[in-house]
């Protein structure tokens, strides 16, 4: 198959608009004919799950927690970004197209990025007139800060809780429509396959984590809004239940996967401690508007942070990155850490952190005012480290945070199989090899508010759909594979529990996969990531039954199938030969360790098909007609 | 950081299902680091159990940053455990002693039945907000986000009662099972916006008779609810829910 985005030509600015003239449309009548499931109630499918509702659609909303308010979404700290220039300092939407495609080491679409800018300032709307309590100026407006890789302020914020508030607002919008009858709503569901009938995606099957049931569900199209793949890396800033088994599953059913080896490796989280830890913790890249990095100049420094005087302490970003200092991107800001600990300088019991301090801020502005920018980032810090960072600085080192690859989608966000449509962190499309700060909610709820309302109604009113029932052969088959699956984990009865493999893949994942990657590495990893699958399905020990609530057997599924991304992953990062944004090759970098791209050979987005036990690569070619490829540089 | 190892004696709350008989089981759990969180230290007394082929212990719980309000547990009686203002996952072994005995039991309420072990169905807060947590505004209806300026005390105050991330701990913490704090709010969040007037009546009567429709106790003012809230949402906004519902009932 080959791959066709579906971008509209033209001038850029007007391809959405005409775009959304040339789609199809289905009258407000119709609409009610039509049932559609959304897989996933973050940014992204809850703010899709109201809207269609809204708009008329029968929607089913499903989610793996007890409710959709629960959804990882909530954990985003810093902010949304948007394009409207209240402060007055230069943004515009192409502005904020232009960052997020350099951002993004030219590795995006260039009209989808454009459309993300375009819509942002809708959402900042939507959002306020729902009454999401963003932060106000004594005046009654909206206030901004700034994000990494941005040279204005456009971040929007509600304190260091921006996500959940921004979840709870699409959370309610979607209780009303709960209300209304036009959401039927599905928690505490696992989603173990797609149906597909005649090629397209007219359903899913799922599995009720309460009382282990196998449940078919019908539709007319599938929204897949599952979050992104983190957790392979066992330690990663997800929550502990996020997981790739709905969008891998999707996958195996014919589903493109596109740029599993972009990962961003989040510069400020909590280091890890010891061996029994479960999860990092992100410090919200908005500290870093008045935290400074440093690590001792001198190697050998063992002196508390305090008793080092300013001269002896290396303020790496600010010197490497002058213009843009501590608000140099993640991708960029990481690297930096992790050459500063290569060195030999990294601080702390492990040697592996580094120091943000707000001594300088504290001093300039007072206490007080960083505590109401920062108060609860402050205080989780102090509950995790029992060190207080108001007076002490605190120690952070980069952990796996978001994955910008994803699942296949053209211009109207809808897969390789009809009928399949992605939102959010589960697709690939917006972030090329870098995600910018604040750029991920901005992304989720573009996606679900103002994209798919448009292009589901396009996809539905331009096929002919038979109808389909739960009593048809493909659910019926589907439903007994779920249920072999299950069972043949639990029936293997080994000696090893599945946190031990998620583990060990955990490390290899970071080892050879992490911030910096090459090809011995990569071929090593490729090695043992198949051998200990292979393992897994000779000892894993699941215990209990699958007809009742059991965690162990959840985890299982998820990490089954994490043993296969995993090698998919190490796949994508052995072919891509070059270093991109959170794709750092180490045989391609300039002599001071910065990224080198090769655009001749690899301006394109790698889209992987399942081929029963491989994978064949289609490549989508980039075209950069606005904004130039060139080195990204934040000197 | 501190980094001691504790042996504590564990005694956790079993139970098959809604219907069934729960009970205390003891547990050892050996050499906790101080450094762990609490659930990290229920992680590995479950990994032991597994190995020893034994069914470990159910809990609810998933970002482990203390925002999406997923974890639970009654610690040693109190909802969260013993710190202030502090989640069950983000509360950390070094508040223990070595050689302590825990208690670990769910959310009880009438309101919360239990699903199995620690874990519970929290389902009546979606439906309470269901009822009137929300402003009505169908996408695209929205009019630029400066055309309404808010106070900024206003909004500063929405702001801390919209910082509820639907624990529960309120309702496991009062002797009534009483969800007036959650409910509370909610109607105090909306009510302080200028976008939420038009169904401010509505809102108030709505809710509070979803409220007592799950079937959750009333309210005598103890404040128990507040002092257990992890994100310590204040009593006010229970006068402000109650004032709220009069001035609709006027």
């Amino acid at each position: 198959m080959s791959l066709d985005s579906k971008c509209p030509t033209g001038p850029i600015e007007d391809r959405w608009e005409k775009h959304k003239f040339d789609m199809k449309l289905v009258n407000p009548a119709n609409k009610r004919k039509f049932n559609i499931i959304v897989v996933g109630t973050g940014l992204a499918g809850g703010s899709a799950a109201a809207t269609l509702a809204e708009l008329g659609y029968n929607v089913k909303s499903f989610c793996i927690q007890d409710s959709p308010r629960r959804a990882h979404s909530i954990a985003a700290q810093g902010g949304i970004n948007a394009a409207k220039n209240y402060p007055n300092d230069g943004d515009s939407v192409y502005r904020l197209f232009y960052d997020t495609v350099k951002g993004g080491d030219f590795r995006s679409r260039e009209s989808n990025v454009y459309r993300l800018a375009q819509v942002s300032n809708n959402i900042i709307d939507q959002c306020v007139a729902q009454g999401v309590p963003f932060a106000r100026e004594y005046g009654g407006l909206l206030t901004n800060r700034s994000f990494g890789g941005a040279q204005v302020s456009r971040t929007f914020y509600a304190r260091g809780q921006t996500g959940q508030q921004l979840l709870i607002g699409a959370y309610s919008a979607m209780m009303r429509q709960v209300d209304l009858g036009k959401i039927k709503l599905f928690p505490r569901r696992e989603m173990l396959d797609l149906v597909t009938v005649d090629g397209k995606a007219r359903g899913i099957t799922v599995r009720n984590l309460v009382t282990g049931e196998i449940e078919s569900h019908a539709a007319d199209a599938v929204l897949l809004c599952t979050g992104g793949y983190g957790n392979l890396y066992y330690l990663s800033t997800n929550a502990m239940n996020s997981n790739a088994t709905a969008a891998w599953r999707c996958h195996k059913k014919g589903a493109y996967f596109a740029n599993p080896c972009y990962t961003q490796i989040h510069p400020t989280c909590i280091p890890v401690s010891g061996d029994y830890q479960s999860k990092l913790t992100l410090m919200s890249e908005s500290l870093r508007n008045d935290g400074r990095v440093w690590v001792p100049k001198d190697k050998d420094d063992k002196r508390a942070p305090n008793d080092i005087p300013d001269e002896e302490r290396d303020y790496y970003l600010e010197r490497v990155y002058p213009s843009f200092g501590n608000l140099a991107p993640r991708d960029v800001s990481s690297r930096q850490a992790k050459y500063r600990v290569d060195e030999g300088k990294g601080v702390g019991a492990t040697g592996v952190a580094v120091y943000l301090d707000f001594r300088d801020a504290i001093k300039r502005v007072g206490k007080e005012a960083i505590s109401a920018k920062y108060g609860n980032l402050f205080q989780m810090y102090q509950k995790i480290t029992d060190e207080n960072p108001y007076e002490v600085p605190m120690k952070i080192y980069p952990a796996v945070h978001y994955t910008m690859g994803g699942l296949w989608v053209d211009y109207n966000l809808q897969s390789t199989v009809p009928g399949l449509h992605v939102l959010g962190e589960a697709n690939f499309s917006d972030h090329g090899a870098n995600r910018l700060g604040a750029s991920a909610l901005m992304q989720g709820l573009a996606d679900g508010y103002f994209v798919i309302p448009y292009t589901l109604g396009h996809y539905l009113g331009s096929h002919k759909l038979e109808k389909v029932s739960v009593d048809d052969e493909a659910f019926k088959t589907s439903k007994e594979d779920c249920v072999q699956k299950l069972q043949s984990l639990l029936d293997i009865n080994g000696s090893t529990t599945v946190d031990e493999f998620h583990r060990r893949l955990g490390k290899i994942m970071w080892e050879y996969c992490g911030m910096s990657r090459n090809k011995e590495g990569l071929e090593k990893a490729l090695k043992e990531i198949p051998a200990l699958r292979e393992e897994f399905y000779k000892d894993v020990k699941v215990t209990g039954q699958a007809n009742f609530k059991n965690a162990e057997l959840e985890k299982a599924g998820r990490v089954a199938d994490f043993l296969e991304l995993g090698e998919l992953f190490a796949k994508d990062a052995l072919t891509r030969e070059e270093s991109c944004g959170g794709h750092f090759r180490s045989e391609f970098q300039t002599e001071d360790g910065e990224a080198t791209r090769d655009d001749k050979d690899f301006c394109f987005a790698s889209a992987w098909e399942h081929k029963g036990g491989d994978w064949e690569l289609h490549k989508e070619e980039l075209d950069f007609e606005y904004v130039k490829l060139t080195t990204r540089s934040y000197k | 950081m501190s980094d001691k190892n504790l042996d504590l004696h564990l005694k956790v709350w079993k139970q098959d299902g809604p219907k069934a008989e729960g009970h205390f089981i003891d547990y050892e759990a050996k050499s906790v680091s101080t450094d762990m969180s609490f659930l990290e230290m229920l992680d590995v007394v479950n990994e032991d159990l597994i190995s020893t082929g034994k069914e470990p212990i159910e809990f609810d719980h998933d970002c482990r940053e203390g925002i999406c309000g997923t974890c639970s547990l009654v610690i040693n009686g109190e909802p969260h455990g013993p710190q202030k203002a502090t989640t069950t996952c983000q509360l950390h072994m070094r508040t223990f002693d070595n050689g302590d005995t825990i208690y670990i039991e769910p959310f009880r309420a009438k309101a919360f039945p239990v699903i199995k072990d620690l874990v519970v169905d929290r389902s009546a807060f979606d439906r309470i907000i269901q009822s009137g947590g929300y402003i009505s505004v169908a996408t695209g209806n929205a009019p630029d986000a400066h055309a309404v300026p808010v106070e900024k005390a206003k909004s500063d105050d929405a702001f801390m009662s919209a910082a509820c991330i639907g624990c529960g701990a309120c309702v496991a913490a009062c002797k009534n099972a009483s969800a007036s704090l959650f409910t509370a709010a909610k109607i105090s969040h909306l009510a302080a916006f200028p976008q939420g007037q038009p169904e401010r009546t509505l809102r108030a009567q709505r809710m509070v008779a979803q409220m007592d429709e799950e079937q959750f106790g009333a309210c005598t003012n103890t404040g128990a609810c507040s002092a257990a809230c992890p994100k310590e949402i204040s009593l006010e906004n229970i006068a402000r829910m109650n004032r709220e519902y009069l001035k609709s009932n006027i």
